[in-house]
């Protein structure tokens, strides 16, 4: 056909089968999409929804249990599905480039950055060594990184994750490949990095016209970067349109769910809180310093998190916003007394608890509790999810049938059945597991909440539904709520005021309405300008958040 | 390593999460996932090595009805017999009767089939004995050293201190102190087995101390030893089973090596490296009382290296080769 000429990649009834034990038959099942010259395809979907096995057929990378049944996939019109082996080597990096969504693991950690661009030249081209160590170094430079010398004989640990992102697409592209692939390239990266690397790639590909297909589950991105977008659910393909369609008008209900969960930047209407309603946590000038110690002399000293003075009172939440090494997780953990903190006050219900004995602190314990961000290692994988409810509230001198009679009960709240006490983690799915740990944390009536990036490894749609849990039972119970997230559009949904904290210190601290609106910090400027996709107008069904 | 996963979950992707009416369809049915029994009986090391033990095993109650003869019995006439050679022997009664050395006699005249198999009831108690009591104290100091950070650096420093002592030499030195007992053998090969275990508990120790689950423990107030006890401990459990089966192997090994050096078991009690220590002279004339007791130790290090391996690949997936 004449059109598949001009398409870079085109797939076409692509159906790849799982193994037998699998929970689903097909991991792809007759997926058809096409990619055009200088286009930017967005594959988006949920974990499990069979994107990321589309973009390793294309590489032919898939692993040996996964094979492809059906359909075919054709780079500039040739077959892609029973090439040898050999072919396949001689397209990669000739033909089509990708890069991965961590880039410290994608990159040989004991060979220089330069030498491993090179080794794609001495593979596929036959230059000499000083014209390919010009080329690279030219590469280098088209990426933006500084100093493209000292970049060629660095090691990939003495670059940053935005850096060493740029060093996979200086390799993916130096053979100026007519596809690229960018499997989650920014999920690991801070916002303003993200926004970086976004931008290069649009940069790049739009000089070169190399189509992309890009791989992400963040509908911000897809806003962002996105000339169409392919939506995918359990492996099958349900939209597939340019993305102002897709993302301001979807059609099919699927995308009109995802696309509403989306949080949107702006904070809604709050109920204001009561004037008179009691402060449950006070920090004055926490401080948390990381020594290395020498030869029992202090060598190097790290400030984690300095001078942090904060406050929330009964039925607020505070978000505490950063990116990656702010301090904000430290803080988190000082509060929770999970690390000792070296200097400041911390005022639980007026009681100081950063200088206790464990006697005394243990009685205080229980009046903070925690969620964690990792639904999958935040329970005890060997222990029914009811014993690991239950072990709180026995700890302090519950009895065990009151307990369970308690953890029950907040099954109920946290919206699962109360059977599923006996049950084991594993048997549950993430968003389910985090539902657990709330249901955990609550058991031992908490004052206070903390939530350490609690919905960061959810998909959007669980996502959408455990932070409109954890609101409903901040309010029924009155919790306070401290929120430590590095998503300024959760962070906008939930919280009532917003500390945004910046290599160990809160820059800016205010209510979260005025500070989305009116940001008045460098940095709290340059974080709300790098978000992806904040000018966009999402569309779906607003009733349904 | 492909970065694809191989079962997709059940995924969230749910409209609804809505779970009190979704709960079955939601939940993910692990049913299909082989558990680790099943997984160990259609390992074929597992099977070959565990039927293997199971017959060296049997030799323990089963010697005295395989052989009539004493292992200890000297027979001056009937030395440095091959095998097959029919010997005579002298019931409680004074009755004579033959017998068939099947193989052969040493160059005390006692019976190498007979020593053989009462050999293997030293080699075995040892190799078993030399495990549980690595594993169990090398878990206890293990779980401590890697829990409590300031522990650690001197308990540390005592294990690698204690790596550096060769078996053989202890052994030569404990002998030389307190005389040729069973327990000088067991301690000496204990000792430099003890750091190997700590090391390993340790560092998963380290790793486990870090995961959200013990985190959460600590927040709602559980005591550090029963965070040990329930969420720390249990993850030790499968890596010592495996390193359990290795340092029985080599238990089994040194103890034979140190008989045959002269500093392990007293020469009188049978054990495989005895036997072979003692067939050492005239080895190139009568190399059967070396070659049987040899071939014996071979199987059984062999098998349960054999069942090690297995028991590694079917409780830990992760580790094995084949994925």
């Amino acid at each position: 056909m004449p059109l598949d000429q001009h398409n870079v990649l085109s797939v076409k009834n692509l159906t790849i089968d799982l193994p037998r034990n699998a929970d689903r038959k097909h991991a792809v099942r007759d997926v058809s999409f096409d990619v055009a010259p200088g286009e930017v395809v967005c594959l988006v979907g949920e974990s499990g929804s069979g994107k990321s096995v589309i973009a390793f057929s294309v590489m032919g990378l898939l692993a040996k249990a996964l094979n492809v049944s059906a359909g075919s996939i054709e780079l500039e019109g040739e077959h892609l599905v029973d090439v040898t082996e050999d072919r396949l080597r001689e397209l990669r990096c000739t033909r089509m480039g990708m890069i991965f969504q961590e880039p410290m693991t994608a990159l040989n950690p004991v060979m220089r950055c330069g030498d491993q661009i090179d080794e794609v030249l001495q593979e596929h081209t036959k230059l000499s060594s000083d014209q390919r160590r010009q080329k690279v170094l030219d590469m280098i430079e088209q990426v933006h990184l500084p100093d493209p010398q000292r970049m060629y004989s660095s090691y990939p640990h003495q670059l940053s994750g935005g850096q060493r992102q740029r060093i996979m697409i200086a390799m993916a592209l130096i053979l100026e490949p007519v596809l690229l692939i960018a499997d989650e390239p920014t999920t690991a990266l801070d916002v303003t990095t993200q926004a970086q690397i976004l931008h290069l790639i649009r940069e790049l590909q739009s000089e070169k016209q190399t189509g992309v297909l890009f791989i992400t589950h963040d509908f911000g991105v897809v806003a962002e970067l996105g000339d169409r977008v392919a939506v995918l659910k359990q492996g099958e393909l349900v939209e597939f349109g340019t993305t102002r369609q897709v993302l301001s008008a979807p059609q099919h209900p699927y995308t009109q769910m995802l696309i509403s969960s989306v949080p949107r930047h702006e904070p809604p209407d709050r109920k204001p809180l009561a004037h008179d309603a009691p402060v449950v946590l006070r920090t004055e000038k926490l401080k948390k310093q990381y020594f290395s110690f020498s030869l029992g002399k202090r060598r190097n000293v790290v400030d984690a998190a300095v001078d942090i003075s904060v406050e929330i009172r009964k039925g607020e939440t505070l978000g505490v916003v950063g990116e990656s090494g702010s301090g904000k997780s430290t803080v988190a953990r000082c509060i929770t007394w999970l690390i000792e903190s070296t200097d400041g006050k911390i005022y639980l219900s007026g009681d100081n608890i950063a200088q206790l004995n464990s006697k005394e602190l243990r009685k205080l314990r229980r009046k903070v509790q925690i969620i964690f961000q990792d639904p999958y290692r935040s329970l005890n994988p060997r222990r029914t999810v009811g014993q690991s409810i239950i072990e709180g509230p026995m700890n302090y001198g519950e009895s065990k049938a009151d307990a369970i009679q308690h953890a029950r009960e907040l099954m109920e709240l946290v919206q699962l059945n109360p059977d599923g006490l006996d049950r084991y983690p594993h048997q549950f799915s993430g968003g389910q597991r985090q539902r657990v740990c709330i249901a955990r944390a609550l058991a031992m009536r908490p004052e206070l909440l903390v939530a350490d990036e609690a919905v960061s490894a959810l998909d959007v749609s669980v996502q959408a539904q455990v932070l409109t849990l954890l609101e409903e039972i901040r309010d029924r119970m009155q919790l306070a709520m401290l929120f430590i997230t590095h998503d300024l559009r959760v962070a906008a949904q939930v919280c009532d005021t917003v500390a945004v904290m910046s290599k160990g210190r809160v820059v800016e601290y205010g209510s979260a309405k005025e500070m989305f609106q009116n940001p008045q910090h460098e940095y709290t400027k340059a974080l709300f300008e790098a978000a992806p996709g904040r000018d966009f107008v999402f569309g779906g069904n607003p009733n349904s958040m | 390593m492909s970065p694809i996963r191989y079962s997709i979950r059940a995924s969230d992707t749910d409209m609804s999460d809505n779970i009190i009416s979704e709960e079955s369809a939601e939940s993910v049915d692990y049913s299909h996932q082989p558990s680790v029994w099943s997984r160990l009986m259609r390992n074929p090391s597992v099977i070959i090595g565990g039927l293997l033990i199971a017959l060296i095993v049997s030799l323990v109650p089963a010697a005295p009805f395989l052989t009539p003869l004493d292992p200890t019995d000297i027979s001056p006439r009937n030395r440095n017999k091959v095998p097959g050679f029919e010997t005579i022997h002298k019931d409680d009664q004074g009755n004579r009767y033959t017998q068939v050395a099947h193989m052969g006699t040493d160059k005390l005249g006692r019976d190498v089939f007979a020593r053989v198999i009462y050999g293997a009831r030293v080699s075995l108690m040892v190799g078993l004995l030399v495990a549980v009591i690595a594993v169990s104290i090398g878990l206890f100091i293990g779980l401590i050293a890697g829990y409590f950070r300031l522990v650690d650096a001197v308990v540390m420093r005592v294990m690698d201190g204690l790596m550096a002592i060769p078996a053989i030499l202890l052994a030569i030195a404990l002998v030389s102190l307190s005389g040729a007992t069973l327990f000088t053998v067991i301690m000496a090969i204990v000792i430099p087995e003890i750091p190997r275990v700590v090391r390993l508990v340790r560092s998963i120790v380290l790793a486990i101390r870090e995961e959200p689950y013990v985190e959460a423990a600590i927040s709602v107030g559980t005591p550090t030893p029963k965070i040990l006890y329930r969420h720390v401990l249990p993850n030790t459990i499968a890596p010592l089973i495996v390193q359990g089966t290795f340092i029985c192997g080599s238990a089994i090994l040194l103890e034979a090596i140190l008989s045959f050096l002269g500093v392990g078991v007293p020469p009188e009690i049978p054990t495989w490296g005895n036997i072979m220590a003692q067939g050492r002279d005239l080895f190139q004339i009568y190399p059967h009382s070396i070659f049987y007791p040899g071939i014996f130790l071979t199987l059984t290090v062999l098998a349960i290296n054999m069942l090690g391996d297995g028991l590694r690949d079917a409780i830990d997936p992760r580790m094995s080769k084949e994925i």
